[in-house]
């Protein structure tokens, strides 16, 4: 054990550069998962026949298809429509879509579990429809949201170990190029594992603070008062 | 001559290939409170609806003022800003405090500034009596309380009219009066209201007509005194003793208690 410790912290700077490129591709990917995925939940909900299927085709393609094949259409198909992107670019793009349609769903949830009713009280002191959305139902689809939302850090952070397979340099890359040069995979895995743990813990509690931060008096849910 | 705030002409709506409203006619003249009666089912809140554009009438015409509102090129933000709605299940906004949900509509929908809009607010919520609540959020109020606040969301607005969509039905009964009792004083400040509830007591004190509508059509329409003491239709004696048995014995309770 002792041992394992001396060469978990030998290793440690280099899986530490790759720790921040998946702590890069995570909040990239999250951030471009919001962007594409709040609109195309408010399309599902809200939009005509014609947007909503273009929102449910967008969702359905990149949910039922492997992240993996994702990347790798990304990364090798697109260059014969002459778009070639970099690694990392391809990277993002990839995790961003992926994440984006299942961002969708889970805004999806929130925005209709607030309810028609707060769309109509907000209509009846004359909001439109897109003020009604911006100060009445999103405020409090994004608070609701938060619960079931926050699988999607943590699932996005584990499945862009992926992006080891176009070589960008990952912690999950970094693991295989270490484990090659130092004859240890079985150590340097479960100190790659570790790293993930130590991560995803971090990630939970910014979520959480996140949550207690923004919760709304008197809106608790039932199980927290007790 | 007294001004007509609302008029509804020959307003009809199907739901699901049932009739819902068949050619319902009514006024609502300028500081008038009239209250809706009849059975559920027969369409009182599908009316009101209608009449804020909430749900779009199959035929017949509003106006509001001297302004046709079912004309196509209507603004219908615009006509609803003028129209207050209080809802049965209150529907406050509950990520925004008191003060918050009486002042949404002053900022986004008139873009009134925040101080002034604030100050507005305030006044509106000691109106309905919640000065002191203004701070609280819809999670921290009693059902009276929250029904007072949506009363107080409407009359920021300064509309020409409120509806009110049963008020009270979603309300433990001991806080039904202190609802009815912001109603009856809007009614006496002069407010224009169209009501629709069951509360027999708060029809027969505040209302100045009684329309009684029934399966989509108004049976009678008149002074409380003329319905309560001769309808002019059987049905209508009915279903006003039948009404008041059932909820005159709590108002009753509710004396005896006071």
């Amino acid at each position: 054990m002792s041992e394992w410790i001396v060469f978990f912290w030998s290793i440690l700077p280099d899986l530490y550069k790759g720790a921040l490129i998946t702590v890069q591709l995570t909040l990239v990917g999250l951030g471009m998962g919001i962007v594409i995925g709040l609109p195309a939940a408010l399309a599902r909900v809200y939009g005509g026949k014609w947007v909503r299927r273009l929102a449910v085709g967008y969702i359905e393609l990149f949910r039922g298809t492997p992240v993996l094949v994702q990347l790798f259409v990304v990364y090798f198909g697109f260059p014969d429509l002459g778009l070639t992107l970099s690694r990392l670019s391809a990277a993002y793009l990839a995790l961003g879509l992926n994440s984006g349609s299942y961002q969708a769903e889970y805004f999806r949830g929130a925005i209709q579990a607030i309810g028609g009713g707060q769309m109509m009280a907000a209509r009846a002191i004359g909001m439109s429809r897109l003020k009604a959305i911006r100060y009445i139902i999103l405020p409090q689809a994004l608070r609701l949201v938060i619960p079931p939302w926050s699988n999607e850090p943590i699932a996005l952070m584990k499945a862009s170990a992926v992006v080891f397979l176009i070589a960008v340099p990952d912690l999950m890359t970094k693991a295989k190029i270490i484990a090659a040069h130092t004859y240890n995979p079985i150590g340097t895995y479960m100190a790659v594992a570790v790293v993930y743990l130590i991560l995803v813990f971090l990630l939970t509690a910014i979520l959480h603070l996140v949550e207690r931060h923004l919760r709304i008096p008197g809106l608790e849910l039932e199980a927290q008062r007790k | 001559m007294t001004k007509t705030i609302v008029k509804v002409e020959d307003l009809s709506k199907q739901y699901g290939g049932q009739d819902v409203l068949k050619g319902i006619s009514l006024t609502v003249n300028e500081g008038e409170t009239v209250v809706i009666i009849g059975p559920s089912g027969t369409g009182k809140s599908t009316l009101l609806r209608c009449i804020n554009l909430l749900t779009k009438a199959d035929r017949g015409r509003i106006w509001l003022d001297d302004q046709e509102i079912t004309t196509p090129d209507v603004d219908e933000d615009e006509v609803r800003s003028h129209i207050g709605m209080v809802f049965q299940d209150f529907l406050l906004f509950n990520h925004l405090t008191a003060l918050g949900n009486v002042m949404v509509g002053l900022t986004k929908v008139l873009g009134m500034p925040r101080d002034e809009a604030e100050s507005k607010a305030m006044e509106e919520l000691a109106r309905v009596g919640l000065g002191d609540n203004a701070e609280q959020y819809p999670g921290q109020l009693s059902g009276g309380q929250k029904q007072r606040v949506a009363i107080a969301r409407a009359l920021a607005m300064d509309p020409r009219v409120i509806l009110f969509d049963e008020p009270t039905s979603a309300l433990d009964p001991e806080l039904i009066g202190e609802v009815l009792e912001v109603m009856g004083k809007l009614a006496h400040e002069g407010m224009t209201m169209l009501v629709v509830t069951h509360e027999m007591g708060f029809a027969r004190e505040v209302a100045d007509r009684i329309v009684f509508i029934e399966k989509g059509v108004v049976v009678e329409d008149g002074p409380p005194n003329d319905l309560f003491c001769r309808p002019r239709v059987e049905r209508t004696r009915e279903f006003l003793w039948k009404l008041t048995e059932l909820y005159g014995k709590h108002e009753e309770e509710q004396a005896d208690s006071d």
